[in-house]
């Protein structure tokens, strides 16, 4: 399916360590933390492609290190070693971790967005929805305020929140309406790769449902690629492609999201498949 | 002169240090040098910067005026002149073309500066980006990486908010094209003032420890998206009620007795000019 492309993101041997290791540390693992030094390996030797306009779903349980490889990504923290490069940073040639603070901020802006699982850490809870958005707009070089009136009425609409409320702050928003002013400012710049993490987590299914019918939405008109993270099977079920599945750091199973959930290998798969059914 | 103490009061190591600070805000303008505040009979934040800059820079044969919101009077003006007076010998003025070194808080005299005179403000909060960031191992990092879109975000979103930028006094303004600057607790009328001066602007803000400056002929803009253009409080329709001035600051006032508005020329010394020469 996806032989003849090149890859949007392409991520090696990403590392993220709490610790100095030792020599033998990975033959010591207690689920993700060596015995003998007490390193965590958050994060243990992952590496994986998202190809243009697919939806890669990454699931595991809490602490197998999914919003440690995404927050990476979104250089909220460092790895301890590994790379990731991207199509449209220096031809794909460049590691994103050995960037200069600028072209990270470049890539944050422009190349990527991101939706936290906690609203907080993703918008200005003081400020208003239509300044977190603009905010994206701002940062990627836009002096012109008409035009960024316009975009972020543009990508309120998008997201079914009234222009009337523009001006309001997201602290008075629901958290269903706070997760698609995320949504809104993540898209802003038209990045490449959405990064969603855990997006729907603690809303209740109502509102679910409608941020999930927004993400599928977003698929079919813009084709972006999109980075998935959940615990959740159901939400992985109805937008990934493909799926990778975690556990204690490292990726123990990734493939077609079809055949993970009808045909698990790894015993931790399938005791989450049926562990859903 | 009082003799018991160095001239100009602080000892000679301290205006060595403080001179160099300057030198080097002079170099990068906009830029803010720290520089090792000293203890003064004053208290922290009653103008202790731009009294430190006056003592370093102070010659026997310069003359000084010191101005408190445009008034040569105030208290405060009044003490940092007595003050500065005690220690040294030099004359005082309130006459701003006379004056070598005007130390100011919150204007800009109305009197156009020339190349041979310093205005030294004196900087409660010398970070501009202070309002949208506390840390200062942060601002520090965006004023190194240029990093200004969150002072942006602060206009936009008084736009979003207002339909204005409404933001009155230390209105941020760009230095040479490099550092984002915070103009003094100046109103934004004298922001114009700064940009492509004959004079010297010092800033000195002795709490928080800093110098910076503004050469001469240097370029400062004040922040406007492209398509909302900077403007100054207006006083369209307004006169001084002393000396009739049409184009400068005013402070509103009211009346005690009959609790009626009338305004009144902020920079005094330029409203009491205009009187006499009016009388001659």
């Amino acid at each position: 399916m996806y032989l003849n492309e090149i890859p949007e993101l392409t991520i090696k041997n990403l590392t993220v360590r709490y610790g100095d290791g030792c020599p033998d540390c990975q033959n010591n693992l207690e689920k993700n933390r060596c015995t003998v030094c007490e390193t965590i390996w958050a994060a243990n030797d992952i590496s994986f492609d998202v190809y243009p306009g697919e939806v890669l779903g990454i699931v595991g349980e809490s602490g197998s290190g999914k919003s440690t490889l995404m927050r990476s990504l979104y250089f909220d923290f460092f790895p301890t070693f590994g790379t990731a490069t991207l199509k449209n940073f220096k031809d794909g040639e460049a590691n994103i971790w050995d960037a200069s603070v600028a072209e990270q901020r470049m890539i944050k802006n422009t190349i990527m967005g991101m939706v936290y699982q906690n609203p907080i850490l993703g918008l200005r809870m003081d400020y208003s929805a239509a300044s977190n958005i603009a905010e994206k707009i701002i940062a990627a070089g836009s002096r012109n305020a008409f035009q960024m009136n316009a975009r972020v009425t543009e990508l309120l609409e998008a997201v079914e929140i009234p222009t009337s409320r523009m001006s309001e702050p997201p602290k008075n928003f629901s958290g269903g309406m706070q997760q698609r002013v995320q949504i809104s400012k993540a898209l802003a710049n038209n990045p490449a790769i959405l990064l969603l993490d855990e997006v729907t987590t603690g809303l209740d299914l109502s509102v679910q449902a409608r941020v999930l019918d927004l993400i599928r939405k977003i698929k079919a008109k813009h084709g972006i690629s999109i980075l998935l993270v959940s615990h959740d099977l159901a939400v992985i079920r109805m937008l990934a492609d493909r799926t990778i599945v975690m556990l204690d750091g490292k990726i123990v199973e990734s493939g077609l999201t079809d055949q993970i959930l009808e045909d698990p290998q790894h015993a931790y798969t399938q005791q989450l498949v049926h562990s859903l059914i | 002169m009082n003799n018991n103490y160095n001239y100009a009061f602080l000892d000679e190591g301290s205006k060595r240090e403080i001179r160099r600070s300057v030198l080097k805000a002079v170099a990068i303008p906009g830029y803010q040098v720290p520089f090792g505040s000293r203890e003064l009979p004053i208290g922290r934040g009653w103008g202790t910067g731009g009294l430190q800059l006056t003592l370093s820079l102070i010659g026997p044969d310069d003359i000084l005026k010191v101005i408190d919101q445009g008034s040569d009077e105030s208290v405060n003006a009044v003490n940092i002149k007595k003050f500065v007076g005690l220690c040294t010998d030099i004359k005082t003025t309130k006459n701003t073309r006379e004056a070598t070194i005007i130390q100011t808080r919150h204007r800009i005299p109305e009197v156009p500066l020339r190349s041979n005179q310093i205005l030294i403000f004196q900087v409660p909060i010398p970070e501009p980006l202070r309002v949208v960031e506390p840390r200062e191992e942060i601002t520090k990092k965006m004023h190194a990486e240029k990093d200004y879109s969150p002072i942006w975000l602060q206009l936009y979103e008084s736009l979003v908010k207002y339909k204005k930028v409404t933001i009155p006094t230390e209105y941020p303004c760009m230095v040479e094209g490099r550092y984002v600057m915070n103009p003094s607790p100046i109103p934004k009328f004298d922001n114009p003032k700064l940009n492509k001066a004959d004079c010297l602007y010092l800033f000195g803000a002795g709490r928080e420890k800093k110098i910076y400056a503004i050469p001469p002929y240097t370029e400062v803009i004040s922040l406007a998206f492209d398509d909302v253009p900077f403007e100054r409080e207006s006083f369209a329709g307004k006169i001084c009620c002393l000396c009739g001035s049409k184009n400068t600051y005013l402070d509103e006032m009211f009346d005690a007795q009959t609790g009626e508005k009338f305004y009144q020329c902020s920079d005094t010394s330029y409203c009491q000019e205009v009187r006499q020469n009016v009388s001659k």
